[in-house]
């Protein structure tokens, strides 16, 4: 049995060897995007979340015109792990206390996402159209925090229409629907190129970007041209370069697809360590039973 | 095998309902003072752990069924609901989800290790069989399951597989529109489907029961192959299994809170986390990684064969290479259950166990791919030198895509050349489709043709009396 496992063990590392071998991309095949250094990776990492907040600024000041985020609602900024989460001592609107940014502790409380104050800011700059249940005519008011994020189209044909012919895609969890994940998203925001390499065939009205599959896509090189036209300053100073509002932005966008990674961090942990010592115990248990008998 | 039974029923209700409803009795006679051989290993632990795991789906189902909405419209933002608003709902999600994987990888160690051990051999024909019926129940739910979420693999695996039936002759096509509620997948295949995998659990569950009273009939097979045949060879169920089976438990759940807590998408296809769209077909259509090696048998067959053609071919290999598994029992002629005691066989199975894996592989690639290309493909272009004379020039490149870039980077460095190009001549290549087919070949040969023979030829090792033996020659090995 011990020469069986040892040759399973060593066929699995063969077949494991030509996947990991970097092939050489060809046009057809999209490049590898490079490995990137995030706050968040590996089993302690956390979101970096004045990296989110300046990332929420990048998407809605470029990305938001073409790009959705219809599984979150304006609240999730303010909820636990969320990159605008306040705190402040209990009844803090009755003794008209103001609250601060960060998480919950030394007395402090987490702000229910309804009253958080930079959540309702940010959602009142956006427009709801409802029902008048009245008149039956279409009204306006200002999004709450319980609202979805407005989404950029109406419908799919209007957004197809506005970008000739391509449909952005929603950006929810867009970390987790591409290969690579934020390596790809961020190699694929900085990746563009104004010509691409001698001898691939141009596609009229399309961009080149080398990490995208087939080479060719309707985005244009939105953070490279915000980086010209200084689109964007951020509140703390930070210079936004391209490579930095593309980091910022990932890491934006990695903790809209994985709202609950801090939860599932800790509590992992937890049971990592509850395991752990529960197979200990066991395996004392299982030594002590067995003992004298020959198996 | 149980022989007469040992419970004393000793309080008052006990006695009552032992003449009722003899239910302790029949849990004691099952899990407490029930034999088992004593020279178990820990590839027998894993009929515990599927318990456990089979429980777990179940229980993480009913809760995930509370939450989803199977609607081809609101199915994937349901899901996404589960993850972000159901209180601890990322955490069910992430149960059932990495749980189905964990499943399939208990249940191939329980299967690999019922056939190196013969586990299948008379008495345990029935047993072996009812655990092929629980594994075929399970590739049927896992399939459904994956549908569930309304992704692109969920919307497009869905139609792979639903086109695949098709493909059987007269009923296929009836089939087909039958399974999917019309004439293509829609909304009333997401309902049948999420109807069905509700269902087929509980018909797991049964067929569990079944499997284990099947087990408790005839005894556990143990390494040695040998039957139990005193008291000395055996130990009670209880503590001595038990212990030991919790204790794999706890192991196997430590990897499985690593995978639930630390990379819960580790072991999905990201194209999952699209909406289901059936406009775009995605680049490759791949099944989760347990049904890789299956696919891969599904796709090796390229070729007619007589009046079948290869689509209907690939089918039929595919149910094919799970219908052999039933009639397993009759094909291996061998007298000896062990491999421990059958060198050639061992040698066999060890091949047999890394061609699955390889299928596997294979599964997951594109049959077109080279598993080994002998040098580069290449293009001869004649043209008009600057002299006026006529010259040539030879490209090389690893892929015809590249070629094709090489060939006219040239042309646009050098305007006036009027390049005529020769065809592309492609170099040697094995490719993933060939390498399936042989893989295939062998997965059949091995049951087909190798047990069978092999019982008949070859010698085995010397099998030990008895269990009790076995043990004790195992450990005088040991400390020699």
């Amino acid at each position: 049995m011990k020469t069986i496992l040892r040759a399973l063990a060593l066929t699995a590392a063969l077949l494991a060897a030509p996947a990991l071998t970097p092939a050489a991309h060809a046009a057809g095949e999209a490049k590898h995007p490079e490995k990137q250094a995030w706050s968040f990776q590996g089993p302690f990492g956390q979101y970096d979340q004045a990296a989110v907040r300046r990332g929420f600024v990048v998407y809605k000041q470029i990305c938001s015109s073409c790009h959705g985020l219809k599984m979150l609602s304006y609240r999730n900024l303010g909820e636990a792990g969320g990159p605008f989460q306040a705190v402040a001592p209990k009844n803090w609107q009755l003794r008209g206390e103001e609250p601060v940014l960060g998480a919950p502790g030394h007395g402090k409380e987490l702000v229910n996402a309804i009253d958080n104050p930079w959540v309702k800011a940010i959602a009142a700059n956006y427009e709801v159209t409802e029902v008048d249940p009245n008149t039956g005519e279409d009204v306006t008011r200002p999004a709450r925090p319980s609202d979805k994020f407005i989404y950029p189209y109406p419908n799919e044909g209007i957004g197809r229409a506005a970008n000739g012919g391509a449909y952005p895609p929603d950006l929810s969890v867009i970390v987790k629907a591409r290969h690579g994940g934020a390596d790809y998203v961020y190699a694929f925001l900085t990746g563009f190129k104004d010509e691409p390499p001698k001898g691939v065939e141009v596609v009229e009205g399309k961009n080149y970007n080398p990490y995208f599959r087939g080479g060719w896509v309707a985005m244009a090189n939105q953070l490279g041209i915000a980086e010209e036209a200084g689109v964007i300053t951020y509140e703390d100073g930070t210079q936004a370069t391209k490579q930095q509002m593309a980091k910022d932005v990932v890491t934006f966008l990695q903790w809209a697809a994985d709202p609950k990674m801090a939860q599932r961090k800790s509590l992992g942990m937890q049971v990592m360590i509850y395991l752990l010592v529960l197979t200990a115990l066991l395996y004392a248990a299982y030594k002590q039973v067995w003992r004298g008998q020959k198996h | 095998m149980s022989g007469p039974s040992t419970y004393d029923p000793k309080t008052g209700i006990e006695k009552w309902l032992d003449a009722r409803l003899p239910i302790i009795r029949l849990a004691h006679d099952s899990f407490v003072s029930y034999p088992t051989p004593r020279n178990l290993n820990y590839f027998w632990t894993f009929g515990a752990i599927l318990t456990f795991c089979l429980v777990t789906q179940i229980v993480t189902g009913i809760v995930l069924a509370m939450h989803y909405v199977p609607s081809i419209d609101h199915a994937f933002a349901s899901v996404q609901r589960i993850e972000r608003d159901v209180p601890y709902g990322w955490l069910i999600q992430n149960i059932h989800a990495v749980g189905a994987s964990m499943f399939f990888l208990a249940v191939y160690i329980h299967m690999f290790r019922g056939l190196y051990y013969g586990s299948y051999k008379a008495p345990r024909e029935v047993l072996w069989i009812l655990g092929c019926v629980i594994y075929l129940l399970m590739v049927g739910t896992a399939f459904l399951g994956y549908t569930l979420p309304w992704g692109q693999m969920s919307f497009w695996g869905a139609t792979v597989i639903t086109n695949i039936l098709g493909a059987v002759p007269v009923v296929g096509e009836p089939i087909k529109q039958w399974l999917m509620g019309g004439f293509s997948i829609d909304n009333p295949t997401l309902n049948r489907f999420f109807s069905l995998h509700y269902l087929l659990p509980f018909v797991i569950f049964g067929v569990t029961i079944l499997h284990v009273w099947a087990l408790h009939v005839s005894g556990q097979n143990n390494p040695a192959g040998v039957d139990v045949k005193s008291a000395d060879d055996t130990v009670p169920f209880t503590p001595y299994a038990t212990v030991k089976d919790l204790f794999a438990l706890a192991v196997f759940l430590l990897m499985f809170a690593v995978f639930v807590f630390y990379m819960p998408d580790a072991l999905g296809h990201a194209d999952n986390y699209i909406p289901g769209n059936p406009l775009v077909t995605p680049p490759e259509i791949v099944p989760e990684w347990y049904l890789l090696p299956f696919y891969a048998i599904l796709r090796a067959i390229t070729f007619n064969i007589g009046p079948i053609d290869s689509k209907l071919g690939g089918v039929i290999a595919m149910f094919g290479a799970i219908a052999v598994l039933f009639v397993l029992p009759w094909l291996d002629t061998s007298k000896v259950r062990s491999m421990r005691y059958r060198p050639w066989a061992q040698r066999f199975f060890l091949v047999f166990v890394v061609a699955c894996f390889a299928l596997g592989w294979c599964g997951g690639q594109n049959p077109a791919k080279a598993v080994y290309q002998a040098g580069d493909y290449s293009q001869v272009v004649t043209y008009k030198a600057a002299d006026g004379t006529e010259a040539t020039r030879t490209f090389a490149a690893h892929t015809p895509e590249e070629l094709a870039i090489a060939v006219r980077a040239w042309e646009q460095d050098n305007p006036g050349a009027e390049g005529k190009a020769a065809a592309v001549v492609e170099p040697f290549k094995f490719t993933v489709e060939t390498f399936s087919q042989l893989l295939t070949a062998y997965y059949f040969a091995f049951f087909l043709i190798i047990l069978p023979v092999l019982g008949l030829r070859e010698t085995p090792r010397r099998v030990p009396d008895t269990i009790a033996k076995a043990v004790l020659d195992g450990s005088k090995a040991a400390a020699e």
